[in-house]
């Protein structure tokens, strides 16, 4: 199978702190791959290190098969990456249609998939003039998504999207994403483990900076001591 | 926006100058001329302080050369304007008023280029370091203020250039009124709106707001946000330059105006509320109309100081009442 996403053995800094300490991901071509591990065992620095806005001092990341690692972040989305940071960042003053018109890499874009993306999530269409600080937690997620969803990528990049949302909500986000990794390939960070298993096809563990597990999803479902060991939960 | 409680401090400073512009003037004419000189200045200071707060607001870049490139404009067009000098265009442009329109074109040139310099130049290396850039545009606006000595010695010009529009008046209420003015207040205003629509309605201005609240998530987006830095701050130095070259047959050129133009920008984008458009605005016409009425009552007393100390006063006001200006976030 061939991979869209391959990172290497990557190291980066924050400041002078050594924050990842060899990370190697991959993630394979239409696929969904969970990123699991601790809180503040480096999940989110490796999205921000693939994306380019911690940029990793060394190692290797390939999208597509050319390396990406060095380049500025905006060169880097434009190939086709989409990023889904956490906490929702969503831009509070500007309107939920400004914050979609704002993703478009062509003109048009918002145009062309806004069909796609209110079919997928129905509630943006009528809150569409709202300013996005007025949605909802779940509201907001579901713009953070949909934004990445403008523009032609081919990977998206979730930081935890179930964070702090209600089962409900989660639900829908969960069959959101799994219809939209039809169409593209999905790098997700995931806290809960119920949420990972149900998308997921493949893992990676990251622990104090460093990759320390990969494989099958169906397989780590079964090792009761690797997700006791790395994730604390049963 | 605004909540009530800036409606009213507005309302309420508003009526203030008013009155006292009223208890000033012997006459209609009289509050008219007060009113259109404030307006006159506000449109000045707006000139300087948009640019000030938009660079702010996107970048965290205090720009304290910001008055420098408002002298700059003014000695540019003042030189373009008059014969001898650096610039000499009487001969290809002996019509004195389509001179002026070259010598404004000239002062925007000039701000673009200096303000494209700076970003590109010196600015750029140092994003990461807040200080490092305050102390660098405190260190730009020295050395501007020894090269334009350098180059048109500290002896200041007074406009002596007459010209249709900067020469001819009109009458209401029995006053005469200088055309220039109003013309420069028409313009001011025009300018305020063309760039609050920029601001709203174009893409360019949705980067602008959405870079102001989180930079990193725009690039991350396949923005290139540092061009659009290099962009705004190219533009906020033109635009100060295109207000001294229009202040300039009024005011004339000299040393001093970087510095007194920069200190009542300040005054105006912290008492607006830092990086708010419209409070930047509604700022400068008030601080604006504030000197206008300093001057006024300040005529004939001891307080000769009163008109320059008015945009601090105005601010500490304000600042009391709303501690992050008027149209600012708390
Ligand atoms: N700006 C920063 N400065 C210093 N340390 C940081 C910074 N950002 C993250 N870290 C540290 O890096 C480690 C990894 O953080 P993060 O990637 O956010 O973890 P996760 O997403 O897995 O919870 C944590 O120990 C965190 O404290
Ligand atoms: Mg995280």
């Amino acid at each position: 199978m061939s991979s869209i996403l391959e990172v290497r053995d990557i190291h980066t800094f924050i400041g002078q702190f050594h924050i990842l300490e060899g990370v190697s991901v991959s993630v394979t071509t239409g696929g969904i791959t969970v990123l699991l591990g601790r809180n503040g065992a480096g999940k989110t620095t490796t999205l921000r290190s693939i994306i380019g806005l911690t940029p990793p001092a060394r190692g290797s990341i390939h999208f597509d098969g050319k390396p990406i690692q060095g380049r500025q972040s905006h060169n880097i989305a434009q190939l086709g990456i989409g990023y889904v940071p956490e906490h929702r960042a969503i831009f509070r003053s500007l309107s939920v249609r400004e914050n979609l018109q704002l993703a478009e890499r062509r003109s048009g874009d918002f145009a062309r998939k806004a069909d796609f993306i209110f079919d997928l999530f129905p509630d943006l269409k009528r809150l569409i003039e709202l300013p996005g600080g007025n949605l909802s937690g779940g509201q907001q997620q579901m713009l953070a998504v949909a934004r990445a969803l403008v523009p032609e990528n081919r990977l998206l990049l979730i930081d935890e999207p179930s964070e702090g949302l209600a089962p409900v909500i989660i639900e829908q986000l969960i069959a959101a994403i799994q219809r939209l990794s039809s169409q593209v390939s999905v790098l997700l960070v995931e806290q809960n483990f119920r949420v990972a298993s149900k998308l997921a096809q493949s893992y990676v563990i990251i622990d104090e900076g460093h990759s320390v597990a990969a494989g099958a999803m169906a397989d780590l479902v079964q090792d009761k001591a690797l997700i006791q060991r790395y994730l604390g939960v049963a | 926006m605004a909540g009530r409680a800036s409606l009213i401090a507005i309302a309420l400073i508003l009526a203030a100058l008013f009155g006292v512009a009223f208890a000033n003037s012997s006459s209609p004419g009289d509050f008219g001329i007060t009113l259109l000189s404030g307006l006159f200045q506000g449109m000045l200071l707006f000139l300087v302080a948009s640019g000030l707060s938009i660079v702010f607001g996107l970048m965290d870049v205090l720009n304290l050369a910001q008055g420098s490139y408002f002298m700059v404009g003014a000695y540019v067009a003042y030189d373009a304007q008059h014969a001898g000098g650096v610039i000499d265009l009487t001969s290809v442009l002996p019509d004195p008023n389509l001179r002026f329109i070259g010598a404004v074109l000239a002062a925007i040139a000039v701000g673009a280029l200096l303000g494209y310099l700076l970003e590109r130049g010196l600015l750029r290396p140092l994003y990461s370091r807040p200080i490092f850039q305050l102390v660098l545009t405190f260190g730009v606006s020295l050395v501007a203020l020894e090269l334009v000595k350098f180059i048109w010695t500290t002896t200041p010009y007074s406009w002596t250039e007459l010209f249709g529009v900067r020469e001819s008046f009109f009458e209401l209420f029995g006053q005469r009124f200088s055309t220039y003015r109003l013309f420069v207040v028409g313009m001011g205003i025009a300018l305020i709106v063309a760039i609050g629509l920029l601001l709203q309605r174009s893409r360019i201005g949705i980067i602008i707001r959405a870079g102001v609240e989180d930079r990193e998530m725009v690039q991350a987006l396949g923005i290139n946000v540092r061009a659009v830095f290099t962009l705004v701050f190219t533009l906020g130095c033109a635009i100060a330059a295109f207000g001294g070259a229009v202040a300039a047959p009024f005011l004339g050129a000299s040393t001093t105006l970087g510095n007194i133009f920069l200190l009542q920008a300040i005054a105006v984008v912290v008492l607006g509320g830092m990086g708010s458009y419209s409070g930047t605005a509604v700022g400068s016409v008030l601080v604006g109309l504030a000197i206008a009425v300093a001057q006024d009552t300040a005529i004939g007393t001891a307080f000769a100081a009163l008109p320059s100390i008015t945009p601090m006063l105005l601010l500490v006001l304000v600042l009391l009442v709303r501690p992050s200006g008027l149209f600012g976030k708390s």
